[in-house]
């Protein structure tokens, strides 16, 4: 079976969905994510889901969820790159993500990253 | 269903001059043709080829189908006429009444040919109140339509006019909004601005409301939900142009717009958006 890869930088961990999510892959990615977090003790989580142009409410559930686990593991999420389909058919879904930090695009979650990290 | 005879055919031909004739000073007593809009050379032209059309179709077709492939260019002539009254803004039963008109003298004419046959008047009579009826229903079919084609075009181009999305500064967009927000405006309104926001990679927008007559709880939340997309997409939002009356409505209704940055006018909005992005501006020397 097919993992999103896990990319180490520095302190942070940088996620990147280039293929169609399907629940398993989901499942796999946030046990890996929480895994990975423990053991590097990363401070920061980049989810970018740019290539990401269709969504359900599982998948959204998902990157809530992946927020929440890196929170209490002490690791900031942010999601960057939503595309503006996704992002209306999560607000139409009821999913508004309440606590989840977000960016336009990679180099401007990096930097959300490094000011949240800093500040702590 | 009663067809019209060969005999009654004839009757409509021979007599073309006197029916249309009649016709005209029907229209006329109507009162519709007495109008600026038409002139009269091109009124007799269109009873002419009308009553010809007529002939043509019920020699060759069955009057009682209008559907069929013989009547095809009377409904064609007909849906040419009732889009053109449409356009030149005249009334369904103006548009109407130009058919209707044409039954008296068709009766008459029918009179004089069948006096001595009153069953086969009767008959007759019948199958051409029945054909006058069928196009003259064909006739406001076409003009309703038509209508209903000019204000579906306006609403469509209402939607798009009303929803241009202007960028402020670099890094900010503005999005002037004017009339109701309905759900489908805010779809359009949505889509328009989450598309430049990642366009322009900008990270705020400005939605101002000052041309919004009213704020109800449907309203706020469209505006909410607008707000949470663009925070999903990890831009800020600011709403603008909230007028004393709206806020009034606003708290007497208990909307919660908590999460919400607001701004009384545009220029508070720009001014907190440049701050934000880190630029200052004073005056010159």
């Amino acid at each position: 079976m097919d993992r999103i890869p896990i990319l180490r930088m520095g302190e942070f961990l940088l996620v990147t969905i280039q293929v169609d999510m399907h629940d398993q892959l989901a499942l796999a990615l946030q046990d890996d994510l929480s895994e990975r977090i423990s053991r590097t003790s990363a401070r920061g989580v980049l989810l970018d889901i740019s290539a990401l142009d269709i969504v359900d409410s599982f998948i959204g559930r998902m990157i809530s969820t992946i927020s929440g686990l890196s929170k209490i593991m002490d690791a900031e999420t942010v999601v960057v790159g939503m595309q503006p389909a996704v992002a209306i058919t999560l607000v139409e879904l009821g999913l508004t993500m309440p606590g989840v930090l977000t960016a336009l695009d990679v180099e401007r979650g990096m930097n959300l990253l490094r000011e949240r990290v800093q500040t702590q | 269903m009663s067809e019209l005879s060969q005999r009654t055919i004839d009757a409509i031909r021979r007599n073309e001059a006197p029916l249309l004739a009649s016709w005209s000073a029907n229209l006329e007593h109507s009162g519709a043709s007495r109008d600026m809009r038409i002139s009269h050379a091109e009124f007799d032209a269109q009873t002419r080829e009308f009553l010809r059309l007529v002939v043509v179709g019920s020699s060759t077709g069955d009057a009682a189908s209008l559907a069929s492939n013989e009547w095809s260019e009377t409904r064609a002539f007909l849906e040419k006429l009732s889009r053109s009254r449409a356009q030149l803004g005249f009334d369904s039963q103006h548009t109407a009444s130009f058919i209707f008109s044409l039954k008296r003298p068709l009766f008459e004419l029918l009179q004089k040919e069948y006096a001595d046959n009153a069953e086969a008047l009767a008959a007759q009579l019948w199958a051409v109140s029945e054909l006058l009826d069928a196009l003259g229903m064909h006739t406001i079919r076409t003009f309703q339509k038509s209508r209903e084609e000019v204000i579906a075009r306006q609403q469509e181009e209402l939607l798009e006019l009303s929803t241009p999305v202007v960028k402020l500064w670099d890094g900010v967009l503005a999005l002037p909004m004017i009339g109701t927000l309905d759900s489908q405006r805010t779809q359009v309104v949505m889509e328009s601005l989450l598309q430049r926001i990642v366009e322009t990679g900008s990270e705020i927008a400005i939605i101002d409301i000052t041309g919004v007559p009213t704020v109800d709880t449907l309203v706020a939340q469209h505006l909410l939900k607008t707000v949470t997309a663009i925070r999903l997409m990890g831009a800020d939002a600011i709403i603008s142009g909230v007028r004393p009356q709206i806020a009034q409505t606003i708290v007497h209704l208990g909307l919660d717009l908590q999460g919400i940055v607001t701004k009384a006018n545009l220029a508070d909005a720009l001014a907190l958006a440049l701050k934000r992005s880190g630029y200052a501006v004073g005056k010159a020397g």
